[in-house]
């Protein structure tokens, strides 16, 4: 519904779900069951994403333009015609950036309290 | 699977159509990877859970999606956001308000136990359908009458309270012992009366009311057992009543024992009794009307001089509302839903047309992929926030106006003051959000079900909406020509009820009686041939304070003492009922124990209300009161006319009476036009509020006029431009919209007129002799109907005149 780009900073902070998901969609384009897999190997288990809150949050991505669904296919030997794939779009992939400084500001910050392991 | 699906339908219908699929091939995935019972039941609680939560999480995100485009787009269009509010607002406020008055008043059961078996008694005679019980037979009746639990009886009383503080003249009731416990009623502190209060000769005892513990006595629980002076004599205080305990009336503030004295049982015509009973839980109110009649009947042969044709009647108590009170409530509750059916037809036009307005961007957006569900749950929430804003805005409305209708409930009716409550509001709400959805949503969805961006292109409106936004403006203007007109009558009666209440009013008014009479020698005490008169005591000068004009003979003087020849003074009426033709100075009549001589005649007041003829009249001089057998009659008011303002005389009035015997408490003291003013003021708030709605409905009306004729204009520019090409003039154009608008007022004048005629007719007697076909108030309101019609299509007029035919017929 958003004619024009609206800015990163808006979209901060990110749900840690979307962030994740963004995170899943990084390298390649992923059907649902394989974002969830690929969230809870990249946890290791600690972020279990359900059915339910993952197409939540895929259905407002899309509205966002986080991700668009893509149309083109693996070999059809590997594909179930039923999934359907996502794909990062360039405002995703700035958002997601935008997170990881937002949150690595945020550790050095932690740091410097002493909250947090490392250097301050 | 299939009960997997069967969950998502938790979900919208836009998510589930979208990626239902996707959920249920994850489903199935995570269904294979599961093994055992355990974690498969496991696997259902998450999945039941999940869906649950991210169900009710997408519903939301999506009605916030919906709330802030409804807030964009209604901010877009302030005016149609601001109108449809106050619309809504107007007719739920008035019928949330009006309803609140009318349920306290006239639907709910009275607040005592088992309301439905209270019954009240009277005598009646062939002239009086509810005449006061006298001792003698009440005493009867009690003995010989088995269809009730309990009999109990009361009287008014107005007394003064002194020994605490300020001398205080306090309104209330005397009562017999059984009259609380009949009711139900517990005091909130205390006791209440035994039999022995009410024993002849017992120390004195009274109650009091929640509101007077309060304001006189700060609400101490040490009352009880204090001694106050009533009338100046001695009484206990032994009781408080509770908060909600008003009987007979609402402002009954006090409550004393009613004692009879063995003198009180020499008369059987001597009738000041009201009379309540509880009918046994097996008794009908008819087997108890026939039992009644079947003692009547029996004391009528015992007593053939005294009881001859006399009988009873037996209301329930939740009917003793007199009827004009249940008239005039009837007549606010029939304007209320007027105005909200006239509210609610406004904003169905409203809505209609914008709905109508909206074809184009609903086509537009469903052409852009959304789905029909996702454009009808946007509309739904528009519709319902409108709804909602209108209805919270009328209850806030209703609640200010709250107060001022309670007045409306007469003080004669044992029932607390209203206050709006929960059914109301649900009832508000429910009546908002139907109206909403109604109007709102299906106009629309009609629209989006036929919709495509070609129809969208072409904003054609369709016929049947048309006549359907017709009908409802016809329908306005209809129902503001009844309001107008019912309106108009009341406001033209409003003289005759100010100068009728005004000589209505005398102080002494409520201390009078009906006495048999008869003239002549003939002495037997007949009533029911209802030769009966009103009975006053006055002091010299007494007609002329209080402007009632002497016809013939002479005023009572200061020489007709209890020495000398018992004289009276008769009204017209009397003169005309007993001497038809005959010059009645001199003559004699027998009336209340003694042979009265006729010295004067005065003019007739009513004192029973606009309804009824005047009845005969008789007044005595207050030298002549026997003494110890009717002192309640006694004056006890004085009425001063003076030309001197209040604040100089009422100071000099203070001094005089505390000169003449400084024990004597003042009370009460009110200029005759306060009086008045009190009297005739529910009178003239009843007018007020009625006119209120007249108003509502009339602006209403205008709006929906206006509305419609405006949205016809722009529907028809392109048909104005062309004519306009074509070499139409001016005064074409004019006339087309005019005329369409003339059309539908003059349907709605032609309805309402013949509407209003029954609804004059239908509260006749509120209206003091004023036809219900008063051609004033008939002419007024057509004639304001029309002006508003005209008024409301001026600006639609302008602006079609005002189309230019190049553009117009470019945008073909």
């Amino acid at each position: 519904m958003a004619t024009s780009e609206p800015p990163v900073d808006s979209f901060l902070p990110l749900p840690p779900a979307t962030f994740h998901i963004l995170m899943a969609l990084a390298a390649e384009d992923r059907h649902g069951y394989a974002i969830i897999q690929d969230v809870a190997a990249r946890s290791e288990g600690a972020m279990r994403l359900s059915a339910g809150t993952l197409y939540r949050s895929i259905q407002r991505m899309l509205d966002q333009g986080l991700i668009t669904e893509t149309s083109e296919r693996p070999a059809p030997e590997f594909d179930d015609e039923r999934r359907r794939y996502y794909r990062i779009t360039p405002l995703g992939t700035s958002v997601a950036r935008a997170e990881s400084l937002r949150l690595a500001q945020l550790l050095s910050l932690a740091r410097a309290s002493g909250f947090a392991p490392g250097r301050a | 699977m299939r009960f997997y699906r069967a969950l998502l339908h938790l979900y919208p219908k836009s998510f589930r159509s979208e990626y239902g699929n996707e959920l249920c091939s994850l489903f199935g995935q995570q269904w294979r990877d599961t093994s055992g019972p355990a974690a498969s039941l496991l696997l259902w609680i998450r999945t039941f859970l999940e869906i649950l939560f991210n169900a009710f999480a997408v519903h939301w995100d999506l009605l916030r999606q919906d709330l802030r485009y409804t807030a964009r787009t209604l901010s877009r269009s302030p005016g149609f956001a601001i109108v449809a509010v106050l619309v809504a607002a107007l007719g739920i406020g008035a019928g949330t308000a009006v309803f609140t008055v009318t349920d306290h008043a006239l639907i709910r059961p009275l607040p005592f136990a088992a309301p439905d078996r209270l019954v009240a008694l009277w005598e009646t005679t062939p002239g009086y359908s509810r005449m006061e019980l006298s001792p003698l037979n009440y005493r009867d009746w009690k003995a010989r009458s088995a269809s009730f639990e309990s009999i109990a009886a009361h009287r008014g009383l107005s007394v003064n309270l002194s020994g605490q503080g300020e001398p205080e003249r306090l309104e209330g009731s005397a009562i017999t012992a059984e009259l609380l416990p009949l009711l139900g009623v517990r005091p909130a502190i205390g006791r209440i009366f035994t039999a022995e209060d009410d024993r002849d000769g017992a120390p004195g005892t009274l109650l009091l009311s929640y509101g007077l513990w309060q304001a006189a006595f700060g609400g101490d629980q040490g009352v009880l057992g204090r001694k106050v002076l009533l009338d100046g004599v001695p009484a206990t205080i032994i009781g408080v009543m509770p908060r909600n305990f008003h009987f007979p009336r609402r402002d009954a503030e006090i409550w004393t024992p009613m004692r009879f004295a063995p003198a009180g049982f020499q008369d059987r015509n001597d009738n000041y009794l009201n009379v309540v009973a509880r009918l046994k839980p097996a008794v009908t109110l008819k087997q108890a009307r026939e039992e009644m009649r079947l003692i009547t009947a029996q004391l009528s042969r015992e007593y053939p001089k005294e009881n001859a044709r006399h009988g009873a009647a037996v209301n329930l108590l939740r009917d003793e509302i007199s009827r004009q009170s249940r008239l005039l409530l009837a007549a606010l509750f029939g304007a209320a839903l007027c105005v909200l059916l006239i509210s609610c037809s406004n904003l169905a036009n409203l809505l209609l047309a914008r709905a109508l307005a909206r074809q184009r961007e609903i086509a537009v957006r469903s052409s852009l992929g959304a789905g029909r569900e996702r454009l009808v749950r946007q509309l739904l929430t528009e519709s319902s926030v409108l709804a909602l804003l209108g209805g919270a805005v009328g209850v806030l409305a209703a609640y200010a106006a709250l107060p001022l209708l309670a007045r409306l409930v007469p003080q004669s009716m044992p029932v607390p003051e209203p206050s709006i409550d929960l059914r109301v509001l649900l009832s508000s709400l429910v009546f908002t959000v139907i109206t909403g959805i109604g109007f709102g949503v299906i106009p629309a969805l009609r629209g989006a079900s036929s919709t495509s961006l070609q129809e969208g292109a072409r904003t054609g409106a369709g016929v049947r909406t048309q006549r359907l936004r017709s009908t409802l403006v016809i329908t306005e203007v209809a129902v503001s020509v009844v309001l107008l007109v019912s309106a108009g009558l009341l406001i033209r009666a409003l003289p005759g009820v100010q100068s009728a209440s005004y000589i209505s009013f005398l102080p002494m008014t409520v201390r009078g009686g009906i006495w048999p009479v008869s003239v002549d020698g003939n002495t037997q005490l007949d009533r029911s041939e209802n030769h009966t008169a009103c009975l006053r005591y006055v002091t010299p000068s007494f007609f002329e304070t209080l402007g009632i004009p002497l016809r013939s003979g002479r005023d009572v003087s200061d020489s007709d003492t209890a020495s000398s020849t018992p004289v009276a003074v008769v009204s017209e009426s009397f003169v005309k009922r007993y001497w038809p033709g005959q010059n009645p100075l001199g003559r004699h009549f027998n009336f209340a124990f003694q042979e009265r001589t006729v010295i004067g005649v005065v003019g007739d007041v009513r004192v029973r209300g606009l309804e009824g003829p005047s009845e005969p009249q008789v007044y005595l001089s207050h030298m002549q009161v026997p003494d110890n057998t009717i002192t309640w009659y006694a004056p006890k008011d004085l009425v001063i006319r003076s030309s001197v303002d209040d604040a100089t005389l009422l100071p000099a009035v203070h001094a005089i009476i505390r000169n003449a015997d400084p024990a004597l408490p003042i009370s009460e003291v009110r200029s005759m036009a306060d009086l008045v003013a009190e009297d005739t003021g529910p009178r003239r708030l009843q007018l007020r509020v009625l006119g209120a709605f007249a108003i509502s409905a009339f602006l209403l009306a205008g709006i929906g006029i206006h509305g419609l004729l405006s949205f016809a204009v722009s529907q028809r520019s392109r048909e104005i431009g062309v004519r306009i090409a074509l070499g139409a003039q001016s005064g074409d154009i004019l006339s087309l919209v005019l005329r369409q608008s003339l059309i539908l007022a003059a349907a709605g004048v032609a309805l309402g007129t013949g509407l209003g005629y029954s609804a004059g007719r239908a509260m006749q007697s509120l209206l003091a002799g004023v036809s219900p076909a008063d051609a004033t108030a008939f002419l007024a309101s057509i004639t304001i109907v029309l002006l508003m019609a005209l008024f409301g299509s001026l600006v639609p007029a302008l602006r079609a005149l005002r189309v230019d035919p190049t553009t117009a017929i470019r945008a073909e």
